[in-house]
């Protein structure tokens, strides 16, 4: 089994989002976490908040490293997933899965087709590793 | 040079080894037209015992067996000799940073007890390792309150220490923040009416000095409650930390049990550390739990080691300018960590009845001190809102005096406020500590009395 | 676990000491204050009861020998100068000659008030005075202020001084130029200044390409900031052409002066025609860093930007008496209280003194040769990523001993079983897993050797046992520590309840 899901959609900043009708799940990519290194901390938006395609909605820390978190399609958030807040080893654990960050309200589904496939992003990771 | 332990044949060695035929020849990579062809222009070295003169002669020049009233800011305060034995040891004042924790135990230890101690002396639930002084401390925790709550103006009492304020101006000309300053009573605090024509929803914080310049305690309570209302954040600066033995910490609720500072910042060099000319001293910042991601400043956190042994690090770091570089909460990439040294070993040292002690000396000082001056018919006591050891005198019309004679008593009297206000052209601020002779004060209004 | 091939380290005592805290106990103290001389007054009797604390809950109770001990036994956990060779690169770890110290110390001078008349303070001010004139002759340039903190107050100082002379010329510009290789102090300063910071992308050579910096300089760039020799120990070959570029287009070069270790006595920036600099007087001129701190960051500036150095300016008036003058109506404005750390200016005035010029040339030539021949004993040994010539430091990767999965972290580590500080690590960021080794003027040969014989043991220990050097350092007293769980759920400080 792959470890990227092939129903999710992916960024070159490595970001993930799981569509379901007007509804996106965001998160970070199992590539992301693993560059990063044990997860510290971890900030998010409020719910309400607008965030344009690739704009930062937060950030995500390792001890010595700050990396900030893009919206892959714009949107309007709402919801937040509160139990990574407090235990940011969950995306270290499950980045798929249960450390989900975000919730949106996809504005213009069309922006979904600039995404990546897993297949795709799988390929774009074995580049970038190789750099 | 006896600091360069090496022999020039020692040095040939080296070269010998390296296949370098001159030092010169290492220094290549800089263009001739740029190295220099004659020595620098500087004094020939001196010796061990000439420089022992040199710096003893400048100490003859300067007054040294004086007893002064200067305060405002820097306080001559008893000091414990224990203090000069321990941050001689080599293994402090010679260490760097505490990067590398497992050979850094005893820094990191000695920080992560200088914070605490900073939390129980503030009231507050979280203090960062130190600032370069209480100007800069004062002057970052603005910069936090303004990232913690997303406006820009800022209302600052005219009794916050001159300096204090000319460095938040410094610091924040270039960025977007707006200052006004809220006038004080004649009680010599600040003044509420003006406080509350000046407050509303865009008030990032109000920042207030308590004791503040004149050395007048502030209604912290009451401050706080307006501040709060409108949702701003309470900064309080303390210059004079020794207060805190006594008075009610500005960290700790009030007698209602409502919050009062959301951040206290101030200059802890009362606690132990001498006067030296203004620097170095110690800057503090202290602050709530839930703030802690935008303090700037060193943090050391307690944690285990791969056995399980209690030990400590520097944490939380990403604040700091080496990861995040222009996102960074400060450019501050030192702490005062020998000073911070000091003032632990001094609060260890006088502990909790100690410091209330001082402080309580202190205040029956200024009592005294003001009784006394009751009775000089050409001065007027200014402000008698509350006080801790400091006080301003009008001189009615001329002083009798002048400073030179003061100086032949061997006296240095109070801060002449003429240099920060000309509306103060006649007033003195005077300061008492446990280190001020009765007989100096009663000399000074002896003084006063018949000039 | 302990190697034959460790010389220097072997294992000594380390007593076990609590926090302060859990030595306390009710009742008692350490000091034996003056007496009372007034009569005592109880607090309620002049101050309302709503403005009084009842007690400082928690504070410690000890005595004198109680705080005698702790603090001596904390202090033997740590690592220090007077120890042994700290190769700690841009942080010049030098001896701190032991009479800075006595001469800071002097009553007259460390119990002086700020607020002082200045003609009872003159000797304060002559030391202040001498200390800046010999810092311009060491440097160049035509003005100093010794008020900065530290090294990074220094730059932002600086720059807001760059700022108010490119405003007083009409425009004070957008963006200040900083090569990727700077420290973290360089942006971070220039933001407060209210600049955006543009990257400048190194060459091949770890210097800054003129072609790459003649696209970027363009009329929005109020200055350069740049590090010189930069982080990796390197001289800015092409220095006389940046500075030209960046002139030619109306900006300034700003010097982060931190290696000015490497050019004392050999060439002044200001001939170079740097416009504003800072010098860390912790680093080249000795002063001790405390565990951290007090630093000391004068700034240094040409005749252009005077006026606009920061409040009060050291001057001398018609009857030759030291002052500090306030009226300077073109001033960026003091930015901190009081005149600086005086304490430190005294050390570094000492140093100067102690050394003379001879004395200065002597000792930069010295830290170069430490660090080339550093440099050539591990070259080889160690990855070598900028062939470069090298001044006062020297930048190694773990390029070579990763593929036996063996870190920068882990040899630094390693190297404390030796008894050694590590070097500064992973930075300069243009370096991959960067091991940055400045050895300072302070070492003799046998200490380089032992050194040098460390580092190529532990080279050994790498392909032989890598496991060895990755579990390091194993004769500390406490190992390595948990980071993660430190950030992850901070204790910042002692509760009663966290016994």
């Amino acid at each position: 089994m792959s470890t990227y899901p092939e129903k999710f959609l992916y960024t070159k900043e490595h970001e993930w989002i799981r569509v379901e009708g007007k509804k996106g799940t965001v998160g970070i990519t199992a590539y992301a976490q693993k560059q990063l290194g044990d997860v510290v901390f971890v900030e998010l938006p409020k719910v309400g908040d607008h965030f344009a395609t690739n704009e930062s909605f937060g950030t995500v820390e390792s001890v010595k490293a700050v990396s900030e978190i893009y919206c892959p399609v714009s949107g309007e958030v709402v919801e937040t997933n509160e139990k990574v807040v407090h235990s940011p080893e969950l995306i270290n654990n499950d980045p798929h899965g249960d450390a989900w960050l975000i919730e949106i309200n996809i504005k213009k589904p069309a922006e979904l087709e600039d995404l990546l496939s897993a297949e795709e992003y799988e390929e774009y990771i074995r580049e970038e590793a190789a750099e | 040079m006896r600091y360069l332990p090496k022999s020039d044949s020692q040095r040939a060695e080296m070269l010998r080894a390296m296949g370098v035929a001159s030092v010169d020849q290492l220094f290549s990579s800089l263009p001739d037209a740029v190295r220099l062809k004659q020595p620098l222009n500087l004094p020939p070295a001196f010796s061990e015992t000439a420089l022992l003169g040199y710096f003893e002669a400048c100490a003859r020049e300067n007054a040294t067996d004086f007893t002064s009233f200067l305060g405002a800011g820097i306080y001559r305060h008893f000091i414990p000799l224990v203090i000069d034995h321990l941050i001689s040891r080599a293994e402090f004042y010679t260490a760097y940073t505490p990067y590398q924790p497992e050979i850094s135990q005893g820094t990191l230890q000695a920080i992560f007890e200088f914070q605490t101690l900073m939390c129980q002396l503030t009231g507050m639930e979280v203090a960062n390792a130190s600032m370069y002084d209480g100007a800069t401390a004062m002057t970052e925790s603005c910069l936090m309150a303004q990232r913690l709550t997303g406006r820009d103006q800022f209302l600052l009492a005219e009794t916050v220490h001159p300096e204090y304020r000319d460095t938040l101006a410094t610091y924040t000309r270039h960025l977007r923040f707006k200052t006004r300053t809220v006038a004080f009573a004649a009680s010599g605090q600040l003044d509420p009416g003006d406080l509350n024509k000046k407050l509303n929803e865009k008030v990032a914080a109000v920042v207030v000095q308590s004791p503040n310049f004149f050395g007048n305690v502030e209604s912290l309570e009451e401050i706080a409650e307006a501040v709060h209302q409108k949702g701003a954040l309470l900064i309080v600066t303390v210059a004079e930390a020794i207060s805190m033995g006594l008075l009610r910490p500005p960290g700790q609720p009030g007698a209602e049990g409502n919050p009062v500072a959301d951040i206290v910042a101030g200059e802890g060099q009362s606690l132990g550390i001498p006067p030296g000319y203004g620097g170095p001293v110690l800057g503090f910042i202290a602050t709530r739990d839930r703030n802690v991601r935008q303090m700037p400043g060193r943090l050391v956190g307690q944690t285990r080691d791969q056995s399980g042994r209690r030990g400590f690090v520097l944490t939380l770091s990403t604040r700091e300018q080496h990861i995040r570089r222009e996102k960074a909460t400060s450019n501050i990439c030192t702490n005062q960590s020998l000073c911070a040294l000091m003032a632990t070993i001094y609060m260890s040292l006088l502990g909790k009845q100690g410091l209330r002690e001082v402080a309580l000396q202190n205040l029956s000082k200024l009592n005294y001190a003001v009784e006394r001056f009751k009775t000089v018919e050409t001065v007027e006591l200014l402000y008698p809102g509350p006080r801790f050891n400091e006080f301003v005198v009008r001189n009615k019309g001329r002083r009798k005096f002048s400073d030179k004679k003061l100086w032949k008593h061997k006296l240095i009297g109070g801060v002449p406020l003429k240099w920060f206000s000309r509306k103060m052209k006649n007033d003195e601020l005077l300061c008492v500590t446990e280190q001020t002779p009765k007989e100096a004060i009663d000399q000074l209004v002896d003084l006063y009395k018949i000039g | 676990m302990a190697s034959e091939k460790i010389t220097k380290a072997s294992t000594h005592v380390s007593q076990d000491e609590g926090l302060l805290f859990e030595r306390s106990a009710a009742g008692k103290w350490g000091v034996a204050l003056p007496d009372c001389d007034v009569p005592r007054v109880s607090p309620e009797q002049l101050l309302d009861r709503k403005l009084l604390r009842e007690t400082i809950e928690d504070f410690p109770e000890v005595t004198e020998v109680d705080v005698v001990r702790h603090f001596t036994r904390l202090s033997t956990w740590n690592y220090a100068i007077d120890l042994g060779l700290y190769p700690l690169g841009s942080c010049t770890m030098k001896y701190n000659p032991k009479i800075n110290e006595n001469v800071a110390r002097i009553p007259g001078l460390a119990h002086s008030h700020p607020y002082l008349p200045y003609s009872l303070v003159q000797g304060n001010l002559k030391i202040q005075h001498l200390l800046m004139e010999c810092l311009k002759e060491i440097t160049g340039m035509d003005a100093v202020s010794l008020q900065p903190a530290a090294g990074a107050q220094g730059e932002l100082t600086g720059i807001l001084m760059i700022r108010a002379f490119l405003e007083s010329k009409g425009n004070p510009r957008t963006y200040i130029l900083i090569p990727d290789s700077a420290h973290g102090t360089n942006p971070s300063s220039a933001a407060i200044a209210g600049y955006q910071v543009k990257n400048l992308k190194s060459g091949e050579r770890g210097c800054i390409d003129p072609a790459v910096l003649r696209t970027a300089m363009t009329d929005d760039v109020a200055a350069l900031m740049l590090t010189n020799p930069n982080t990796l120990g390197v001289y800015e070959s092409d220095l006389v052409e940046i500075i030209e570029i960046v002139h030619s287009r109306g900006g300034l070069v700003y010097m982060d002066g931190a290696n000015m270790n490497a050019l004392v006595g050999i060439t002044k920036p200001g001939n170079m025609g740097v416009d504003v600099m800072h010098l860390n007087l912790h680093k080249t001129f000795s002063t001790p860093h405390g565990g951290g701190g007090p630093g000391s960051g004068p700034v240094a500036v040409k005749t252009p930007l005077e006026p606009f150095l920061p409040t009060p300016v050291l001057e001398k008036n018609e009857e030759g008496l030291l002052l500090y003058n306030f009226n300077r109506p073109q001033s960026v404005g003091r930015v901190r209280s009081f005149y600086g750390n005086f304490g430190m200016h005294v050390r570094a005035l000492a140093y100067t003194l102690a050394n003379g010029p001879d004395g200065l040339r002597q000792t930069t030539e010295d830290a170069v040769l430490n660090a080339n021949y550093i440099r050539s004993k591990l070259q080889g040994v160690y990855d070598l990523p900028y062939s470069s010539p090298s001044l006062h430091e020297v930048v190694f990767s773990d390029k070579l001993q990763s593929k036996f999965g063996v870190s920068t972290m882990d040899i630094a580590k390693r190297l404390i079983d030796y008894g050694f500080h590590p070097p500064t690590v992973y930075f300069p960021l243009i370096v991959h897993g960067a091991l940055m080794i400045e050895p300072t003027e302070s070492e003799s040969l046998d200490e380089l050797d032992e050194f040098v014989h460390a580092m190529q043991s532990i080279a050994e220990e790498c392909e032989q046992n890598p496991e060895l050097v990755k579990g390091a350092p194993h004769h500390t007293r406490v190992r390595r520590l948990d980071e993660v769980g430190a950030a992850r759920h901070p204790i910042l400080r002692w509760k009663p309840d966290s016994k």
